[in-house]
Parts: C-alpha cells; sequence; structure tokens
C-alpha cells in the first residue's frame, strides 16, 4: 500500500532525514520509533504532503507522489496529530470541524455522517455542538481521529496520537484505532518514543537514529530482545517497565 | 519530618458553589524520595503548590495542620514564606522552554537565584553559577552559562532549572514532572542526576509524576492520587502488588513489551473511589 524509497528530506542543508526506506502492506501498521529529533515524524510529514522538499521515491496505492498533491490524494491519506487541542479549531464546534473535510471533497449525506462518526469514536451524541475547550483530552483526540476518517481514507497517518493522553485513556484510543482498523481495513503508519505502545499496535517497526532507519524489526523481536542495532537495545533498555516481583 | 500535611483541602469557587480539587490529603515527607502519581485533575500538583502557598488566588485552601521543618505553613507570613520558596523548598516544573527567563542567559538567571539567596558579589555570583552547572554535569559549564535558554536542548534547559534549584542548598525538592518533556536517555540521565544530589545533601524529594513504572523505580515511597484523595500508599517496590483498583487499573491499562496484550483493559471507574 505504501512504499517509501530512499526518502531524503533536508532543512538549511542539513538532512533530516537521509535515505529512509519502507513500505507498508494494505490493512497492515507500521511503526516508527526513535528520539525527538531523529526524523520520525518528519518521514511522516512528506508522506502526508506537508513538506514538499524531499527527494527519493514515495508511492502510496501503486501511485508514484508528486510533491503537488491532487485532492483525490487527500482524501485518501489522512494524519493524526500529537496534540488535539492544537489541531482544532478553537472557535469552531466539533460539527463544523468534522463536515469541513465533507465540504472539502464534495461528499453529501453530511449530518448522517456526523452522526455515524460520533458514534464510532463513541463520543456522546451531545458533543457536536461542543467547542474542543469543552471537552477532555481523550474526547479531542477521538474527534481529531473522527475527522481523520471522515471521508473514508485508506491510510491514517498517526504522530504520537497517545502521548499527550493519561494512561487510562491512551488504553481506550489505543482499542479504538485497533477496532476502526478491523473494521475499515486501515493502514497505519505510527509514530511514537514510547516502544511499548509502538509494539503493542504495530508488528513492524523501524528505529530511527539522526535520520537514519538504523533497523527494522518485528514486535516479537523487540519483546524478546532479538535486536541487531545497538540504538534500538539502548532504546529497549530505556524504556521502563514494572518490575515483576 | 520535613513536612507533615493533615487533611489538606483545596477548592476552587464556581457556580454551583466550592469545586473540591484536594480532598483531605494527609502526608509525611522526610529525607528520602516520595512519588506522588495520578492522572490529570487528580490534585497532584495543587498538593505541592499548597505547601509552598503558590495556589492561584482565587483557591480555597484549609487544613488541619501544615508544616515544613515546624514552620507552620497556614500562619506563615508572605516574607517568611518567600524565605521558604526557592531557599530551602525548590520547585523543578516540566518545561525548561517555559520556566527559564528567555531573554536572561542561563548563567546569570542561576546567578541572580545565587544572590537572592546569598550575599555575594556579582562576580562570586557567577563563579558560583559556572560551579552548580558543572555539578549538575554540564561538560562545558562556561559555554551554558552564556547561552540563552533556546540555544539549549531540553535536557541542558532541565539541568539548568536543577542547578538554579540547588543554589540556595534546599532542604526539600519538589519536581512537578520533571522529565515528562524529555526523551528515555536524557530522563534517565536527569532521574540519575536528582537520585544522586538528594542523597548525597541529604535533601527531601518529592517527585510528581503520571509515569507510575518511572516513580517505582525511582522513590522510595509512593502516594496514588485519584479525584483529588490519595487513594493508596505503599513502598515503591510494592507496587506491583498494589490494592486499590484504581492503581491497578492504572498498571493494567499500560501496554508493555514484555507482557503483551492483544486489547488493553478500559477502567471502569467505580463511584465509590471519591468516597
Amino acid at each position: 500500500m505504501i512504499s517509501v524509497q530512499d526518502l531524503r528530506v533536508t532543512f538549511n542543508g542539513i538532512d533530516a532525514v537521509s535515505g529512509v526506506t519502507f513500505a507498508v502492506a494494505e490493512g497492515a501498521s507500521f511503526g516508527i520509533v526513535g528520539e525527538s529529533g531523529s526524523g520520525k515524524s518528519t518521514v511522516l510529514r512528506a508522506l502526508v504532503g506537508l513538506n514538499n522538499d524531499w527527494t527519493g521515491r514515495m508511492t502510496i496505492a501503486g501511485r508514484a507522489l508528486s510533491p503537488k498533491r491532487g485532492r483525490d490524494f487527500f482524501r485518501r491519506v489522512q494524519m493524526v496529530f500529537q496534540d488535539p487541542y492544537g489541531s482544532l479549531h478553537p472557535r469552531q464546534t466539533i460539527d463544523r470541524a468534522l463536515s469541513e473535510p465533507l465540504l472539502v471533497h464534495g461528499i453529501p449525506d453530511i449530518d448522517r455522517r456526523i452522526r455515524l462518526a460520533l458514534s464510532e469514536v463513541a463520543l456522546p451524541a451531545t458533543a457536536r455542538f461542543r467547542y474542543p475547550h469543552q471537552l477532555s483530552g481523550g474526547q479531542r483526540q477521538r474527534v481529531a481521529i473522527a475527522r481523520a476518517l471522515m471521508c473514508e481514507p485508506e491510510v491514517l497517518l498517526l504522530d504520537e496520537p497517545t502521548s499527550a493522553l493519561d494512561v487510562s485513556v491512551q488504553a481506550e484510543v489505543l482499542n479504538l484505532l485497533a477496532d476502526l482498523q478491523d473494521r475499515r481495513k486501515l493502514t497505519y503508519v505510527m509514530v511514537s518514543h514510547n516502544l511499548a505502545v509502538v509494539a503493542h499496535l504495530c508488528p513492524t517497526i523501524g528505529v530511527m537514529q539522526a535520520g537514519e532507519m538504523v533497523e527494522m524489526l518485528s514486535a516479537e523481536d523487540l519483546r524478546s530482545g532479538h535486536i541487531r542495532h545497538k540504538h534500538t537495545a539502548d532504546l529497549r533498555r530505556l524504556s521502563t517497565e514494572l518490575e515483576e516481583a | 519530618m520535613l513536612v507533615e500535611i493533615d487533611n489538606l483541602n483545596v477548592a476552587f469557587p464556581s457556580p454551583q458553589g466550592l469545586a473540591p480539587a484536594v480532598r483531605g490529603v494527609s502526608l509525611r515527607l522526610g529525607a528520602e524520595k516520595l512519588g506522588i502519581v495520578g492522572e490529570s485533575g487528580s490534585g497532584k500538583s495543587l498538593t505541592a503548590r499548597a505547601l509552598l502557598r503558590l495556589l492561584p488566588k482565587a483557591a480555597v485552601m484549609t487544613a488541619d495542620r501544615m508544616t515544613f521543618d515546624g514552620i507552620d505553613i497556614l500562619a506563615a507570613k508572605e516574607r517568611h514564606m518567600r524565605e521558604i520558596r526557592g531557599k530551602r523548598a525548590g520547585l523543578i516544573l516540566q518545561d525548561p522552554k517555559y520556566a527559564l527567563n528567555p531573554i536572561m542567559t542561563a548563567g546569570s538567571q542561576i546567578a541572580e537565584a545565587v544572590r537572592l539567596h546569598k550575599k555575594t558579589s556579582r562576580r562570586e555570583a557567577v563563579q558560583a553559577a559556572i560551579d552548580l552547572l558543572a555539578q549538575v554535569q554540564i561538560r562545558d559549564p562556561h559555554r551554558v552559562a552564556n547561552a540563552y535558554p533556546h540555544e539549549l536542548s531540553g535536557g541542558m534547559g532541565q539541568r539548568v532549572m536543577i542547578a538554579m534549584m540547588l543554589a540556595p542548598n534546599p532542604e526539600l525538592l519538589i519536581a512537578d514532572e520533571p522529565t515528562s518533556a524529555l526523551d528515555a536517555s536524557v530522563q534517565a540521565e536527569i532521574l540519575r542526576l536528582m537520585e544522586d544530589l538528594v542523597s548525597r545533601r541529604g535533601m527531601g524529594l518529592m517527585l510528581i509524576s503520571h509515569d507510575l513504572p518511572l516513580v517505582s523505580h525511582f522513590c522510595d515511597r509512593v502516594a496514588v492520587m485519584y479525584a483529588g484523595r490519595i487513594v493508596e500508599n505503599l513502598a515503591a517496590g510494592e507496587l506491583p502488588r498494589a490494592q486499590h483498583p484504581y492503581t491497578r487499573g492504572l498498571l493494567e491499562c499500560l501496554p508493555t513489551l514484555s507482557h503483551p496484550k492483544a486489547r488493553l483493559p478500559v477502567m471502569s471507574r467505580d463511584p465509590a473511589w471519591l468516597t
């Protein structure tokens, strides 16, 4: 579904991403982990078209991506950001936020679709005419996910979707993402600094360091410690877990 | 005992009357590391701020007793509180980006903290700042002293904050989510640094965090807060055997590398936890 070959992104002559290659099958989930500044979010932003200054070859559903993307591309590929408070317009109701993608793409039946979308992400119908500040952080992230799903995309790019949330809410959002993928056969690329979160959702994981993908491994290998690269081992050692007594 | 709090209540006025945010919290702290964990809105930060009387103006605070090294915080004059804040009890906040003054160099901010609490010349204060930066394991303290906050990484900025808090040699350090804005490797370094300083100087530490595994590794004791109350008090090592359903729920809903789960258990909140 997604293939990225030798992707390079340069900011002011410095390589933020230097030659990253990976592929994701339809309906699969690929996770990218790394520390801040490793280039993991930059990969997503190039993929979704928020940064056009890249070289390499990227295809989604067999079609090569050019720096300029058509409207159809944005219907099929959507992104969910870390901070839902920053990604929702503070003076627009949830109704407005959810109807905008439909208006842009000329999709009819707005009223029914919004009611459906809210119930799909388990938000109460009363949330529809609220403003973002009237919702909790977890509810806001559900709205951001609902909005990304409004025009029935095939690919969802998730940039730290749960790191601004409390752990109990994180569990709910991760379950929701798993259910949606099941139901809609979505393809996910998820970026996070939390190894356990990525391993929970993604069977295949790429580890990035200083703009390079230094290792690609399965979630089982990460769990069991079958690791080839030192940086992956470092990250795994630092992910603190409760020791069993 | 360095800190004794009995039955602390903090509430905020709302159209429906007073809305309680901290309800009947009691705790003791000596020269040890106490972790306070809970989710957003559980009252953990307010509890720590109440101790320094740094609550928002609208807040209504009551307690049966609240002392810092025998000083009655409830009755202390504002002038007296200023001698405690910073000098005897330091507060480290989550994000150095917002807590440092953006238009002062790191060195001059630390020197300012030194001069506020000790009578020294400007030059001595600058030298003290550089020494403090070296103490928090900054390799090139001269360069960092002359740098502005935006020129520093998150980890560096947090070290500058810690250096500033250490300047007056406090007896208590309150760290409110000191590492949650940092990468795991930097987080580990900062915690090791705090651990080292706390044990070397015999300070008390109150670590406020939402991260249960981190607190259980780092602290001696843990207080778990839910909706303004401490629902469970336990030794950090006992955390895996916590009894309260809320603590258990927090632990179980975390995805882990060692115990994969097909589906994460979701917490169902029992109204009885509120009472």
